[in-house]
């Protein structure tokens, strides 16, 4: 069975539609590369999979382990394993990064029937990631984002990706802004992440990560839609002939 | 969302809105000199202590009601309250408390009864005008410490009482404080011998009973030099149609090298949405740091009341002396506060802190003003302020009015503000890691006020933890 399947999806952000019956099923165990030119989409593809308020769904479905998430709440979809790191990750002043990543491992720990963890036993799973991260320690006691650097905060994203170990992991420009050590310590921690179930949603505009995390296909979103799936070789393609090069698929 | 989803959510839920089935006396409306002499015979006051009422009394009816602050509301009509409710002593036992009084402060979390006393805090339980019950007084007696209602000081201390009543908020200070030094019905006297550390949390909880009736405790805390003592006051009103005037006077009396610590968490019924029924607050509250190296903090969450008018206040007198005044003020529903502080640097070196927190909801109004004032021969003076304004939707309103009087050039002062919205954006960002709508809110609103808790004691930050949880239930920007 797909892990989702996104079928038809029409949506609109304000008056503007912006997903215009854009098809893509995502397979298990499969990372699957979305690129495309600015203002295609991709960032509201994102958004409708997990429920951002922006975004109205107007036709279409989304499934997860086959069944309709379209009326399921955010937290919903987060606690079944919806996972989506932002483009631009918020900042929330005074609020603990340990804290808040804690909250967010015990919420998802209730909702599958496990106990609950304390402070002592998360700090211990927590600063492995830390390491294999390259995170200073003070990352976890500062406010949530709050002056995080740009490729801070892209870490802080993959820590709570590899603290919350969901199932389908959405990633939009994660490698957006990255040095190159920080770009090498996230792909590893989303290699990590493989285990031949997790389905990944990687959008990005560089070939760089691509060549990090070995994606198995290639979709070009262009004007709402998908225009084309392929291997890994379209990535040199796309370097060499731009988008405009690709003609949609019957 | 709705917004009218929004509003149910924010509003919250009052739970301590219910009555105690007691038979009370209660002294019909209207206030006269008749009313001040019925009140000080039934207190069995001495004739000094009606003398000074009736002189209060006097100015009062010569004053007229304030109204600088930002606050909307009905005029008060003050010969419809009554001045004075007593619950009816139970038929057993005169000492005895009623059983159902007992029951009730056991639902607000205070037992009262011998072997359930909580453990490390005295309590002085009040409801409407008078003091039913001070607990651990003979124990608090064994280390010199006075722990007992205004009523029962007036008759046993005279001398503390003439001595230091009015010594701080005077006589006639303001409208409200007038008001409160001609009726006062109840509230604590505290008196820490020097030297002496307070063994332990002294506590007074109001509660507001009879209907139509005014609130106007008087509390005085002494702290002799060398001495330390914290103190908390929690109060809390069943919920009603008519709105119920609360005007209270604290006075604290800082000698040298003595600490008093302040904590209020101020719970009483809010209102409806609609800003019907609910408690109007308006409250005198001021130290003095008498002695070098005395200090004052205040620390306040306040989450109640329809109306609340009140700038606990610090007079610096003694050289290096310390004022410190946190705070956190909610306002939901059509609640207003205007509140904030007074810090008046007299000596030298003298230093104050003010960190305020505004969290403004639905129709909520929330404006800070405070006040630092320097004075001629407080050289070496500082003082750092901090005003904090929080959001949740956008019918709701913060703000702010930092005054600062200065002869001083040497004085620093140094004033921060903020004011900052719970966005969609922090929000989603929360849900999105499976964290839900309610906890999302209260954790944002948690990290705000961070910096106000870590000034409670343990205890009492859990309480106001919790109670600002209850208040902003579910709230949504
Ligand atoms: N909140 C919004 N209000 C109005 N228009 C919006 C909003 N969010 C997105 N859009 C518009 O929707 C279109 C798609 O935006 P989206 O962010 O999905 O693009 P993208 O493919 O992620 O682009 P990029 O590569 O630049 O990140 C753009 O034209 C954008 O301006
Ligand atoms: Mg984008």
């Amino acid at each position: 069975m797909k892990t989702l399947e996104i079928k038809n999806i029409h949506a609109k952000i304000g008056n503007k539609e912006i997903l215009k019956g854009l098809d893509l099923d995502l397979e298990p165990g499969k990372i699957h590369a979305i690129m495309g030119p600015n203002g295609a989409g991709k960032s509201t593809l994102s958004k409708t999979i997990v429920g951002h308020y922006d975004v109205e769904v107007t036709e279409g479905d989304i499934l997860y382990k086959g069944k309709s998430i379209l009326d399921m709440e955010p937290e919903e979809r987060a606690l079944e394993g919806i996972f989506l790191s932002f483009q631009h990750p918020v900042e929330i002043p005074g609020v603990n990064n340990a804290y808040f990543l804690r909250t967010a491992l015990n919420a998802k720990r209730r909702h599958e029937g496990k106990e609950e963890l304390n402070a002592a036993e998360f700090l211990r799973e927590m600063k492995k990631h830390l390491e294999m991260l390259g995170m200073k320690a003070d990352m976890i006691s500062r406010s949530l984002n709050e002056g995080f650097s740009g490729g801070e905060k892209k870490r802080n994203e993959i820590l709570q990706m590899l603290i919350l170990q969901p199932e389908v992991i959405i990633l939009d420009e994660i490698d957006s802004g990255l040095d190159i050590d920080a770009l090498r310590a996230v792909s590893e921690g989303i290699n990590m992440m493989k285990d031949g179930k997790r389905s990944f949603l990687v959008i990005t505009h560089y070939s760089r990560i691509l060549d990090y995390i070995k994606p198995d296909y290639i979709h070009v979103l262009k004007e709402g839609r998908i225009i084309k799936t392929a291997g890994p070789e379209l990535v040199a393609h796309l370097e060499e002939h731009g988008y405009d090069s690709i003609v949609e698929e019957a | 969302m709705a917004q009218e989803e929004i509003n149910k959510a924010v509003s919250g839920e009052y739970t301590l809105g219910f009555e105690i089935d007691i038979e009370t006396e209660v002294v019909p409306p209207g206030l006269n000199e008749g009313t001040i002499r019925f009140i000080s015979q039934k207190k069995e006051e001495p004739e000094w202590m009606l003398d000074l009422r009736l002189k209060a009394l006097k100015k009062w009816q010569k004053m007229t009601e304030p109204h600088w602050g930002h606050l909307e509301y009905e005029p008060i009509d003050y010969q419809s309250i009554s001045y004075f409710a007593a619950p009816k002593k139970g038929p057993e036992s005169l000492d005895e408390v009623d059983p159902k009084i007992l029951e009730a402060y056991k639902k607000l979390g205070i037992p009262l009864e011998e072997q359930k006393q909580l453990a490390g805090i005295a309590v002085d339980a009040v409801v409407d005008s008078v003091s039913v019950k001070t607990t651990y007084s003979e124990e608090l007696q064994k280390h010199g410490v006075i722990f007992c209602s205004i009523s029962d000081a007036i008759r046993d201390y005279p001398e503390l009482i003439k001595k230091y009543m009015y010594s701080v908020v005077p006589m006639t200070d303001n409208f409200f404080a007038t008001l409160n030094s001609a009726v006062f019905t109840d509230g604590t006297f505290v008196y820490i011998p020097k030297g002496v550390r307070c063994p332990m949390e002294l506590s007074t909880y109001f509660r507001i009973n009879a209907l139509n009736t005014g609130q106007f405790e008087r509390t005085l805390i002494v702290a002799d030099e060398g001495s330390y003592v914290s103190y908390n006051e929690g109060c809390s009103a069943p919920t009603r149609d008519e709105n119920q005037l609360h005007a209270a006077v604290v006075e604290l009396i800082a000698m040298k090298d003595a600490e008093i610590k302040y904590s209020t968490i101020q719970n009483w019924y809010p209102g409806d949405e609609n800003g019907k029924g609910g408690i109007y607050n308006f409250v005198t509250k001021r130290g003095i740091c008498e002695g070098e190296n005395a200090k004052i903090s205040w620390t306040q969450v306040e989450t109640g009341s329809a109306i609340t008018w009140k700038y606990p206040s610090c007079i610096l007198k003694g050289d290096n002396s310390v004022g410190e005044f946190y705070s956190v003020a909610v306002t939901t529903l059509a609640q207003q506060a205007d509140t904030g502080t007074k810090m008046i640097h007299l000596g030298k070196n003298t230093s104050s802190t003010i960190i305020s927190k505004g969290i403004s909801a639905m129709k909520g109004q929330n404006t800070y003003r405070g006040l630092v004032k320097i004075g001629a021969n407080a050289t070496g003076a500082r003082n750092y302020s901090e005003c904090d304004s929080l959001l949740i939707g956008d019918q709701c309103g913060a703000h702010t009015f930092p005054y600062l009087e200065s002869k001083e050039t040497q004085g620093q002062v140094e004033h921060e503000a903020t004011t900052s919205k719970i966005s969609d954006d922090q929000l989603f960002y929360l849900r999105q890691r499976g964290i839900n709508e309610e906890d999302a809110v209260s954790m944002i609103v948690h990290g705000f006020c961070k910096e106000v808790f870590s000034q409670l004691p343990m205890e009492y930050a859990v309480e106001a933890k919790a109670l600002l949880e209850l208040t902003l239930e579910g709230s949504v920007g």
